[in-house]
């Protein structure tokens, strides 16, 4: 048991985040790329099962549970941790990558705990590192937007716990298996996961939060809470018919205000909630194909939103600015991260030879299995929308449109080549995808590449393309944002309280005026009645208590008679 | 007239221009020679795939237009107020 809980790749991470901070220099560079290799290593000599249980309480918890399912999320974890090190390595605040493997260990924990309480438990750490991360960029907003975020996580752990809490009352069961949408406890726990999946109504904190983070901050942000999300779903939730509609949602929510933003990293932010709706479309399909097709596009959406933040990034750092309508014809200078950021473009719309086309394609092929046809409209024509919201719009109005005057050079080694590096997994799995389906949980029966899937993908992307330019006078930028729902919890909750405080404050006034005004009076009649001579207190004659007797007796005999 | 890079000249960009065009052409063209083994009866009509990318972007931008009439605010909204501190 001693060596399982050293070689849980959650905690070599989270105790080498701890300790980076120890380590300067040549001797912190090489840490901070061996670390996640570690975890990668240990991970992959784990054997399937459950190698570590323990008894507390009256649970039986199970804080390492390996099958394929969870080795394939835990695998992209320490992968995006490893690339997100090796791009943040220049970067000044001492406290991002700490926090950030934190939050990477947090999300393999979560991706190997075999019961509902481990799960809560690194859950809840996922919260603590991702704000660590938030906060290390160290601007005024950042920490503005940390407290809304981690106000949002907070309350959807709340939620969470009271739906675990409630499981295990009805079940006694621990164990985090897959569960029926049908019993109050069970909604809860959907409603926590979905909180953090970015779904509706709760989509704003993705938005708002990921593009305030420094520049390497955000690119470890878009990696883990969604995507652990999409993993619980996966797990918890496979085929609940909802999802379907959920995801569909948070597929056309993040075209939609892709197409309006104007921050380049916000645009990303918004496909992200893009990207888990095809995942959770396909989680609440349900069948094998769709449960492997959410899967391998968790993973290969990993990289190539990671590849995309880290072109922003480099622009970013290079710039200061993220503001589309003050970038463009970056181009001219900075070829290479034009270019990576052009694979993870045609890698997020799923064009032919990368990543997104061998992965996206297996849900919208379960669909069809499915004879969901309305369904499968509504991917078809998403397809088209990813390539229109970010895989044209990022790179033309950052890399191209007008020319912005701005030459700034390429980034620096460490973030060139953290570029490059998922640069060529994008290419990689789009060419080569047996490597990915060989470690998806159910066998896989599908060929990407035939002749009919390759010519009406390409049909829908370029004329998607073509839309994007014949319309491109409605797609100017101007320097606005988008209202959404945070704005109920960041306008109109504050103002309702405060005017509501006003009110309180007003009645509290008031009740504390009358409520004095009594008092006074009572203790004003208490005085007259009782003083030295008052009614109560002065001396009565016995002749008086003799005639008051009297009439009393005399009374008691009137109504003995009437009676 | 010297550029500082070919894709500065509008010569070259009006040629990835016809480029695009016959690029989009020929997948069009290509879905007639090959057997796209539709599903649904609709994805059997010819070209189907182009015409629902364009007219689906279509929708979407004006969507998006018509409810960023509702939504769009100045990008300083939150901070100008100091709401959010």
């Amino acid at each position: 048991m001693t060596s399982a809980i050293l070689l849980h790749p959650a905690l070599i991470l989270i105790i080498g985040a701890l300790l980076l901070p120890l380590l300067r220099g040549a001797a912190r560079n090489v840490a901070v790329l061996a670390i996640p290799l570690l975890a990668l290593a240990a991970l992959w000599l784990l054997p399937e099962g459950r190698p570590w249980q323990v008894q507390w309480l009256d649970y039986s918890l199970a804080p390492l549970a390996v099958d394929k399912l969870s080795r394939l999320f835990a695998t992209i974890f320490a992968l995006m941790a490893f690339g997100g090190g090796l791009f943040a390595l220049r970067q000044e605040s001492r406290l991002e990558i700490p926090a950030a493997y934190l939050y990477a260990g947090s999300a393999i924990g979560v991706a190997l705990a075999g019961d509902l309480i481990t799960v809560f438990l690194f859950w809840e750490f996922m919260a603590v590192g991702s704000t660590l991360v938030l906060w290390s960029a160290g601007t005024p907003l950042a920490w503005a937007a940390s407290r809304r975020y981690v106000g949002v996580h907070l309350a959807g752990g709340v939620i969470l716990f009271a739906g675990i809490a409630g499981h295990i009352a009805q079940t006694g069961d621990v164990a985090f298996t897959a569960m029926q949408a049908d019993s109050i406890a069970h909604w809860l726990i959907l409603a926590g996961f979905l909180i953090n999946a970015g779904a509706p109504p709760f989509s704003a904190w993705l938005p708002d939060a990921y593009p305030e983070a420094s520049w390497s901050g955000t690119v470890f942000l878009s990696a883990f809470t969604t995507k652990t999300a999409v993993y619980v779903l996966l797990r918890g939730f496979p085929g609940a018919e909802i999802l379907i509609w959920i995801g569909i949602f948070m597929i056309f929510y993040g075209i939609v205000y892709a197409l309006l933003e104007n921050d380049m990293r916000r645009i990303l932010a918004y496909s992200i909630v893009n990207q888990v709706g095809f995942m959770v479309t396909g989680i609440g399909i349900g069948t094998e194909m769709a449960l492997n097709g959410a899967a391998a596009h968790a993973f290969t959406h990993i990289i190539y939103k990671a590849l995309l933040l880290m072109s922003a990034g480099a622009v970013l750092a290079a710039t200061g600015r993220r503001k589309c309508s003050e970038l463009g014809g970056l181009f001219h200078s900075m070829p290479l991260t034009t270019i990576c950021g052009t694979i993870g473009a045609l890698a997020i719309s799923s064009f032919p030879l990368t990543s997104g086309f061998i992965s996206k394609s297996m849900v919208t092929q379960a669909a069809i299995d499915g004879h969901l046809q309305m369904v499968w409209l509504f991917l078809a024509a998403a397809s088209a929308g990813v390539f229109l919201h970010a895989g044209i719009k990022f790179p033309w109005f950052v890399f191209f449109q007008k020319d912005s005057g701005l030459r700034p050079a390429d980034p620096p080694a460490s973030m060139r080549w953290g570029m490059i590096l998922f640069a060529f997994l994008c290419i990689g799995l789009g060419v080569w995808p047996d490597p990915l389906y060989a470690m998806l949980p159910y066998a896989v029966n599908y060929v990407p590449y035939t002749a009919a899937h390759v010519i009406t993908q390409l049909q829908l992307l370029l004329f998607s393309g073509l839309a994007f330019f014949v319309m491109l006078d409605y797609l100017k930028r101007t320097p606005t944002i988008t209202l959404d729902f945070d704005w109920l919890y960041r306008v109109a909750g504050p103002a309702l309280a405060r005017r509501l405080g006003g009110r309180l404050s007003q009645a509290r006034a008031g009740l504390d005026g009358l409520a004095r005004e009594g008092a006074n009076r009572m203790t004003a009649q208490i005085h007259q009645h009782r003083r030295p001579d008052g009614l109560l207190s002065r001396s009565w004659p016995t002749g008086g208590m003799a005639l008051w007797v009297m009439v009393l007796l005399l009374a008691n005999l009137v109504f003995y008679y009437l009676g | 007239m010297k550029y500082e890079h070919w894709l500065d000249n509008p010569l070259n960009v009006k040629k990835l221009w016809r480029g695009f065009i016959a690029v989009l052409a020929l997948t069009v063209i290509a879905g007639f020679f090959t057997d796209l083994h539709p599903h649904f009866e609709i994805e059997g009509w010819y070209g189907f795939y182009a015409v629902y990318g364009f007219i689906t972007c279509l929708l979407m931008i004006l969507g998006a237009k018509a409810l960023g009439l509702l939504l769009k605010r100045p990008d300083t909204q939150y901070a100008e107020d100091g709401r959010d501190d």
